[in-house]
């Protein structure tokens, strides 16, 4: 689209045909207070394209990137290697500039991207169906919330304390505008995590009980009788997974028995981006469930002539054509993130997919066992895929600060995660991926050892 | 037993204190072939005028409204397995609910099948 800026003449003679004297005329029923009132401070109101150029360059020379420096961060978003073959598909205009695809006749491509898509989240997720995407891994959440109070028509909702905090966070925000009560907990510094704690926490009044698996400490949580405990209560459980890579390596939530599947899709294809956009995945283990799903869903069917083509379907789920009643506020999907995850995953396929869990896993065992030859440094978890938490024995945001000064990124503080928990505040979070390499591991160690000295 | 109509198409039949109520042919020609109903659960109140239950077509998504207050008591369902049968049978074997009467002053207000088709007819 080019952009042909407006002259004086264009804009008057705009404001005439709506009967506006003025821009601010025009934006009357906009709150005084609410507009700007001249330019914004600090910000010049024209330059030139390269002093542009040159000022970002500048501000992005005060970043320490990812690719830069030894990094052990993850907490809901891992560094992986996209193949250079995703960006290259995800860029040709059929997918990069495709609108809503509502009309088959013109959108068979899209859809049936977004029906690949979608399978590969079902079978990811040991579910019988998944929808074509949601905003992110937090918001996906609480849409299985609020998908769960729907269809045990309950509201108390037990958020488990290994919860990853943002996603808890979200589910408070939106369950201000709902009659839900959030049942939330802080997670305990031990090995295993205390699903006895957990079931004991379940009623009969409670709509779901939220698990994430690995969860914010890395710790696998026993799934299967977190299921069962829900299940003879009548609950729902919803499984919250933020590294889709684990699922090569441990068993899918379906399968152990989670009702609703949800998580970031983002370690698949997305990249770390800043932190978005990212990837929402979401699934049902059970098809009886499709219609209280929310958001866009695709799905295979034959056309006048028999062949095979796909469209959206179960529409009237969603606000376009339900309006209040809708399953959702969402009627749309992350197409491109979508797609990249996709188009990633087409490439790994499920062997390859099982080889870099592994080559993860492996990598996150050598870097705990160097880590935990530094005196004062004690691993937590009694399992853990590709994400672990030690305990330093002193603030960990104190020593992430320093490290990160000394050019290492080691990994996420507990206290940065749950600043209100005292008692975590010794804890740090360390990720690793098939990006890590043993040098990585051994600069992380030498600088953490001198830090701890 | 006694039918009647509302001029939001739904029939209702009474007979003694119970009534069986469902949509109109004329409602399930205006919406299509019928994918899905939505029915209140047994044992809820519902209010005349207000919300009962939901009818989606392909491209649509309609409220069923009471036609009067009562206590829902049985909910056909077999229309779970055969949406359709809205379709195909809107006014016998397509019903949706049945309750029990709470006020049977409330049918005063309701048309017969001669002043719903005229009703229709005007549409």
């Amino acid at each position: 689209m080019r952009y042909l800026p407006l002259t004086d003449t264009d804009r008057e003679a705009m404001l005439a045909k709506v009967g506006a004297s003025s821009i601010d005329d025009l934006f009357a029923d906009v709150p005084e207070e609410a507009r700007l009132s001249g330019p914004i401070e600090g910000l010049p109101l024209h330059a030139s394209e390269m002093a542009v150029e040159r000022h970002m360059r500048r501000l992005s020379k005060k970043n320490l990137a990812a690719a830069d420096a030894p990094f052990f961060l993850g907490a809901g978003a891992y560094r992986h290697h996209v193949p250079a073959t995703v960006d290259h598909i995800i860029q040709r205009g059929e997918f990069l500039t495709a609108y809503t695809p509502y009309q088959p006749e013109i959108a068979q491509g899209t859809l049936q991207m977004l029906f690949e898509f979608q399978t590969q989240v079902a079978r990811l997720y040991g579910c019988a169906v998944a929808n074509a995407s949601m905003y992110d891994g937090s918001t996906a959440c609480w849409e299985a919330v609020a998908m769960a109070a729907r269809v045990t028509r309950r509201k108390r909702v037990v958020l488990s304390g290994a919860l990853h905090p943002h996603y808890a966070e979200v589910v408070r925000t939106m369950a201000k505008f709902t009659d839900d009560e959030i049942a939330d907990a802080l997670p305990s510094l031990q090995g295993t995590p205390d699903n006895d704690g957990l079931i004991a926490r379940i009623d009969d009044e409670t709509s779901c009980v939220v698990v994430q698996y690995p969860d914010i400490l890395g710790r696998i949580p026993d799934l299967a009788a977190i299921a069962d405990a829900a299940h003879a209560r009548g609950a729902l459980l919803i499984a919250v997974n933020t590294e889709p890579v684990a699922l090569g390596a441990i068993r899918s939530p379906g399968e152990l028995g989670a009702d609703i599947v949800v998580g970031e899709g983002q370690a698949i294809g997305v990249g770390l981006q800043f932190g978005g956009p990212y990837l929402g995945l979401f699934a049902v283990r059970d098809a009886k469930h499709v219609r209280q799903m929310p958001g866009r869903l695709c799905g295979e069917t034959v056309d006048a002539e028999g062949k095979r083509g796909f469209v959206l379907t179960l529409s009237t789920r969603e606000q376009h054509i339900r309006r209040e009643k809708a399953t959702s506020n969402i009627c749309t999907n992350s197409g491109l993130c979508a797609l990249a995850f996709s188009v990633h995953m087409t490439l790994l396929g499920e062997k390859g997919l099982r080889q870099l869990a592994a080559w993860n896993h492996s990598l996150a065992c050598k870097a705990a066992d160097r880590l935990t030859q530094i005196p004062g440094v004690r691993l937590l978890n009694d399992n853990f895929f590709n994400e672990f938490t030690v305990t330093l024995g002193t603030d960990a945001r104190r020593v992430v600060r320093k490290l990160a000064d000394d050019g290492v990124l080691a990994g996420v503080s507990l206290g940065r995660l749950f600043p209100q928990a005292e008692a975590l505040k010794d804890g740090l979070l360390v990720a690793v991926t098939e990006t890590t390499t043993e040098e990585d591991i051994e600069t992380l160690a030498s600088a953490l050892q001198e830090a701890l000295a | 037993m006694a039918r009647y109509y509302t001029d939001e198409h739904e029939w209702i039949d009474v007979e003694g204190d119970t009534a069986t109520v469902g949509i109109t042919d004329y409602a399930q020609g205006q919406l299509g072939d019928i994918v899905f109903v939505e029915l209140p659960a047994v044992g809820t109140s519902v209010e005349k005028g207000k919300d009962a239950a939901v009818v989606e077509s392909v491209k649509a998504a309609s409220d069923v409204y009471a036609p009067i207050d009562g206590e829902v008591t049985e909910t056909n369902d077999a229309l779970d397995d055969d949406p359709a049968l809205v379709n195909s049978s809107p006014e016998d074997g397509g019903w949706f609910f049945k309750l029990t009467i709470a006020d049977t002053s409330q049918l005063e207000g309701l048309m017969d099948e001669a002043a719903y088709q005229s009703f229709v007819e005007g549409l």
